[in-house]
């Protein structure tokens, strides 16, 4: 296989200026599909999803999805955008097995979502506005299986098996504008850009937002040009990048990909890329012989959508807050440090955090256990922390059995293990382990005096003075009663048994 | 009454007859699948219907008489047979759309207009003949032969709902469905002595007719009566929420107007460009007594001028194909119908869709596509399709202007009679100058109706009158069409297919 | 306007994926060459003031709630296909041979 040259990301730095542009595609969370009543689900057999609409069928007409149409509208507004006071659709036309009716119904001349802006801030605060061109709806194609070879790639493939279940499910399309002077943050200013339209997509609710399920997909459009040249270069788009990392990593590479081409004095091709996770570069995608000439024009079988200014005004009463002032609001309410807050942030416990301190505990317990305990379980499950199965009341009630003495934290771990275990409520695994801190005081004088029996000459010099050796008679008690004992009462009832004074 | 006079009667007849109990649906639909079997094939044979739906048909008509038994109330035209135009999606029964591309497919769902049909308990008879996706104005399109003229079997049917007309003027049917786009009910119902409407766009629902031109199509009712057309519209008409294009107002009323009868102090316009020069003499004729005979009904006869009809061919032809091409595309042998591989080189799926629609598609369909790819290509989209669309805006404000000043536009539906099989054939521009009359209704989604207008002086053939009315106005169309109908049939002294040459039988050559 | 010719009609049967061998081209350029002359007056029909209709009757804002319809079974979707195995379309391989 051809293997690109690259040069290294300081040396195209150095010599040029990126820049880029981003086509992001979310895929919308209604129940039906974009053009047709059939259900918008993710994961079941092939083919069982769709009816003759989004199988293209013979005589087949589309309809719009209402649902879809402020969906579209909400993350418009969400991106600063104007809404359109009348939007039409158009057929986008190329010829593909996994489109149905070899063109895709998009919009052209009149989406429904442009000129917005969002400000997107890097993880040392710097601030880019980025531009918004157009955010417009169309329908996804179905999925393409390629089989034999000995690939599963599209090259060198026997033959191909289509699965139409996600043809038709409603898609945005986010469009940005050529986004300059990102110079050397290019790659980390791609990543976040990503990473905020996919928060702000679920921020929304419209979107179940998961890139691995292919609902934010991100096409990157990279072009390099001298330092001070106004003039772009030859730009590339590299297709279908489905993570934040490979989002970063395919705008580095392609940077290194296009510097170390210009270097030797070849022009970059405008094609397609490939990005593959597995040798972290891109190749090229076929020339596709369609790609210059889709043939655009208004859809006849639909009708224009038009918006008045009471249905826009009564989408935006339901935007939510947005996630870069929720984040300020929340680290300023829980009074963390820009490191704690941050380390929530990139573990994705934010909601949990705020959920379980709507329920009742202290910002700092809150912290304290999903990030710590829960934290440190989920590590070991493999899985998310918010994904583990603990509810933030389970935190909560655990947080109280400790205030109110009944469990100390060894104990509250315990509790934790037996809730994840499907023992029942805290409470409930408390009374089944028996886990509850031993108060009774007669019980705790039968261990001390036990303890004390055992070990004399510690007894011994206790009673002479040195009140520090009563941690080893402590211990004894501790691990007769399987520490279940609050170790500050055991303490103060040897010293007390001794006469001594604490 | 026997078998013979009983399938030349009206559908309204045959309602009649079956309400009042003298005559069953099965005798009814079993006397015309016994025409069919005796005029439609062989190489004589009028060749209108591509399949015969003889099992339900039979059962649909048994279960329409033990419902009436049983005094079930059952809807006018119950257990009154119908033929399907083969370019409306079947359940149960092929649906090929006149095209090898889609031979042997069996549609999952019924249409909307099927649905209603099959609500309605109207047996179909089966599928009925078109130039291959409903492209041609003479049914010689067809990948499965051509329809004859049962006024002449050397003659073409009309097109491209040829298979409709011929079956309803060769008593094999009493009523059909079509589908208009630029004439494809009306004109064959002239060239056939028959009534056709196509209504108001958006007034039947489009969903399972396979689209040729999304913004011109309309499904219609195809008839011997404009009291049936009124009747059938009735039934398929009305709101679908499966087509955004569809309309919200009722299919009602249009009998009611068919049955009013009268004419008086209505206002009816000559459209100045829609006749005289191209128009064959015996079709001039028979359209002045028309008017004569509306105007001594106590309507007044205007002229009125179009002046952008003269585009309206030219951009029909640009509009027509750009949206063909597209509704074309899914026929790519992948989800549904025929497969064809290249013969030779790589099996790569690109190719084969290249084989698949080679193979597939006739001449004309190729010449539409490839013509409507070239008007919505880069670079020419502005200069075709784009200026298209604007004569689409000026054909519009010609009709408003127009009924500003009348009720109803009154014109010939065809330049000509019907011509010979093979005449036009490697002419594709003759062709589609047949269309002339009819097109800019569809240009505007007005409403039309073809009616019979009497034989041509020079050849016998039929002759069409074609009414239109504003959008939404298809009850004017049935009121008008009615009266001159019941003129003109009191001069022929009935109906003018009671001139039209007996059919031999083409059973027996057949049975060879 | 510029006349139809035989390369672009070449071009144009690859972008409507019709395999068209030689003869065909021919005969297509020289037909379709008539009727692109024959409807060259409509760019001339109207002017620039005049809007485009591209529906004959003006709606706006047909839709349909978010509600789940009928679906097909898989055998149903499959029914009309030309190949299919597991479950889904069967269809030759997307690239040639490299």
């Amino acid at each position: 296989m051809h293997v690109d040259t690259i040069l290294s990301f300081d040396e195209a730095m150095e010599k040029y200026d990126p820049v880029l542009g981003f086509e992001v595609h979310v895929e919308l969370n209604t129940k039906t599909k974009m053009f047709s009543s059939a259900p918008n689900a993710f994961g079941d057999a092939p083919n069982t999803n769709v009816n003759e609409v989004c199988l293209g069928l013979p005589g087949v007409l589309p309809v719009v999805n209402k649902k879809a149409v402020e969906s579209s509208i909400l993350i418009g507004l969400a991106l600063n955008c104007k809404i359109a006071p009348h939007s039409t659709f158009a057929r986008k036309q190329y010829f593909y097995p996994d489109t149905p009716k070899n063109f895709q119904t998009s919009q052209y001349d009149d989406p429904i979502c442009y000129d917005g802006w969002i400000d997107i801030e890097l993880e040392d605060g710097t601030v880019f506005h980025v531009e918004i061109e157009r955010a417009h709806m169309e329908e996804d194609a179905g999925k393409l299986t390629h089989m034999g070879g000995s690939t599963g790639r599209i090259q060198g493939a026997d033959f191909s098996l289509v699965d139409y279940n996600r043809s038709g499910v409603p898609l945005v399309e986010i469009v940005t504008k050529t986004i300059e002077g990102a110079g050397s943050r290019a790659p980390e200013l791609a990543k976040a850009y990503v990473a905020a339209i996919r928060e702000i997509v679920k921020n929304l609710g419209v979107s179940e937002a998961k890139m691995e399920h292919g609902n934010v997909r991100c096409d990157a459009n990279v072009s390099l040009r001298p330092h001070g040249r106004e003039k772009f270069g030859t730009r590339t788009e590299t297709k279908n990048v489905n993570s934040l990392r490979a989002v970063e990593n395919a705008v580095k590479f392609e940077i290194q990909r296009h510097a170390a081409v210009l270097d030797s004095g070849v022009a970059i091709t405008q094609e397609t890329r490939h990005w593959h996770e597995d040798t972290k570069s891109t190749t090229s995608g076929r020339p596709k012989s369609d790609a210059d000439d889709y043939r655009y024009f208004p859809e006849p079988d639909l009708v224009p959508i038009v918006t008045t200014p009471e249905w826009v005004e009564e989408l935006r009463s339901r935007l939510p807050e947005p996630p870069a002032e929720r984040r300020k609001r929340l680290q300023a309410d829980w009074g963390y440090t820009d490191l704690e807050f941050r380390d929530v942030v990139n573990a994705g416990l934010m909601d949990e955090i705020e959920e379980t301190v709507a329920a009742g505990a202290s910002a700092a317990a809150a912290r304290k256990w999903w990030m710590g305990e829960i934290a440190r379980r989920a590590k070991l499950a493999d899985v998310d922390p918010a994904a583990l199965g603990v509810s933030p009341a389970v935190v909560v009630e655990i947080e109280k059995l400790i205030a109110s003495g009944a469990i100390n934290d060894k104990l509250a771990r315990k509790v934790l293990d037996g809730v994840l275990e499907g023992e029942g409520t805290p409470a409930e695994v408390v009374a089944k382990r028996g886990l509850a801190v031993v108060s009774d005081d007669g019980a705790l004088q039968t261990a001390i005096d036990e303890a004390l029996a055992a070990q004399p000459d510690v007894a011994e010099k206790i009673r002479g003075g040195k009140v520090q050796a009563v941690g080893a008679i402590v211990g004894g008690v501790m691990k007769v009663t399987r520490g279940q004992a609050d170790a500050g009462r055991v303490r103060e009832l040897i010293l007390k048994t001794l006469g001594v004074e604490g | 009454m026997t078998a013979n006079e009983l399938i030349r009667s009206s559908a309204a007849e045959m309602a009649a007859k079956l309400a009042a109990g003298e005559i069953t649906s099965v005798e009814l639909v079993q006397a015309h699948l016994d025409r069919i079997a005796a005029v439609d094939h062989g190489e004589r044979g009028v060749n209108a219907f591509l399949y015969v739906n003889t099992e339900e048909a039979l059962a649909v008509a048994a279960d329409v008489d033990a419902r009436r038994a049983a005094g079930e109330e059952l809807h006018e035209l119950a257990g009154v047979p119908i033929a399907i135009k083969d370019l409306i999606v079947t359940k149960g029964q092929p649906t090929t759309a006149g095209s090898k591309i889609l031979e042997g497919w069996m549609s999952p769902y019924d249409a909307t207009v099927i649905k209603k049909i099959r609500a309605a308990r109207m047996p179909m008879l089966g599928k009925t003949n078109l130039d291959e996706f409903a492209m041609g104005s003479s049914t010689e399109h067809s990948a499965y032969g051509p329809t004859r003229n049962p006024w002449d079997l050397d003659r073409i049917p009309g097109g491209s709902g040829g298979g409709s007309a011929a079956a309803v003027a060769a008593f094999e049917a009493p009523l059909a469905l079509g589908t208009d786009t630029g004439g494809s009910i009306r004109q064959p119902g002239a060239v056939t002595g028959t009534v056709g409407v196509k209504p108001t766009y958006g007034a039947v629902s489009r969903y399972g007719a396979i689209a040729m031109a999304s913004s011109l199509d309309q499904i219609g009712p195809v008839s011997r009566t404009v009291l049936d057309s009124a009747l059938l519209q009735e039934v398929i008409g009305g709101h679908d929420p499966q087509d955004s294009t569809s309309l919200t107002d009722a299919s009602t009323g249009l009998a009611a107007a068919a049955r009013l009868g009268n004419v008086k102090g209505m206002k009816i316009g000559i459209i100045k460009e829609l006749h005289g020069e191209g128009y064959q003499t015996g079709v001039e004729n028979r359209f002045n007594e028309s008017l004569e005979l509306l105007r001594g009904a106590g309507a007044e006869i205007v002229e009125v001028s179009c002046p952008n009809f003269g585009y309206a061919l030219g951009a029909y032809y640009l509009i027509m194909p750009s949206e063909a091409s597209s509704n074309l595309a899914k026929f790519d042998g992948v989800r549904f119908g025929a497969r064809t591989l290249p013969t030779e080189g790589p099996l790569t799926i690109e190719r084969v869709m290249g084989a698949t629609r080679a193979a597939g598609f006739g001449d004309e369909v190729k010449r539409r596509i490839i013509l409507g790819t070239y008007a919505l290509s880069a670079g020419y989209y502005d200069a075709y399709y784009g200026s298209a669309q604007k004569v689409r805006t000026l054909i519009q404000r010609d009709f408003a202007a127009a009924f500003e000043q009348v009720d109803v536009l009154i014109s010939p539906t065809s330049p000509v009679t019907a011509f010979k099989l093979g005449e036009k054939l490697d002419d594709p521009l003759a062709m589609y100058l047949n269309d002339v009359a009819t097109i800019p209704a569809n240009m505007a989604g007005v409403p039309g109706l073809t009616l019979p207008g009497g034989l041509a002086d020079e050849d016998g053939l039929p002759v069409g009158i074609q009414l239109l009315a504003p959008a939404r106005e298809d009850a004017r169309l049935y009121r008008v069409g009615a009266v001159l109908e019941s003129l003109l049939e009191a001069q022929w002294g009935g109906p003018i297919l009671d001139q039209a040459p007996a059919l031999a039988s083409t059973a027996a050559e057949e049975a060879n | 306007m510029a006349a139809i010719n035989r390369d672009d009609v070449a071009h144009l049967a690859q972008l409507a994926h019709i395999e068209m061998s030689d003869d065909e081209l021919d005969r297509m350029a020289t037909e379709l060459a008539v009727i692109v002359d024959s409807v060259k007056s409509v760019s001339e029909a109207a002017g620039d003031d005049v809007p485009a209709t591209s529906h004959p009757i003006p709606l706006t804002n047909v839709m349909r709630e978010d509600v789940v319809g009928h679906v097909l079974t898989v055998d149903e979707a499959l029914s009309g296909a030309p190949d299919s195995a597991d479950g889904r379309f069967k269809v030759p391989a997307i690239l040639e041979e490299s």
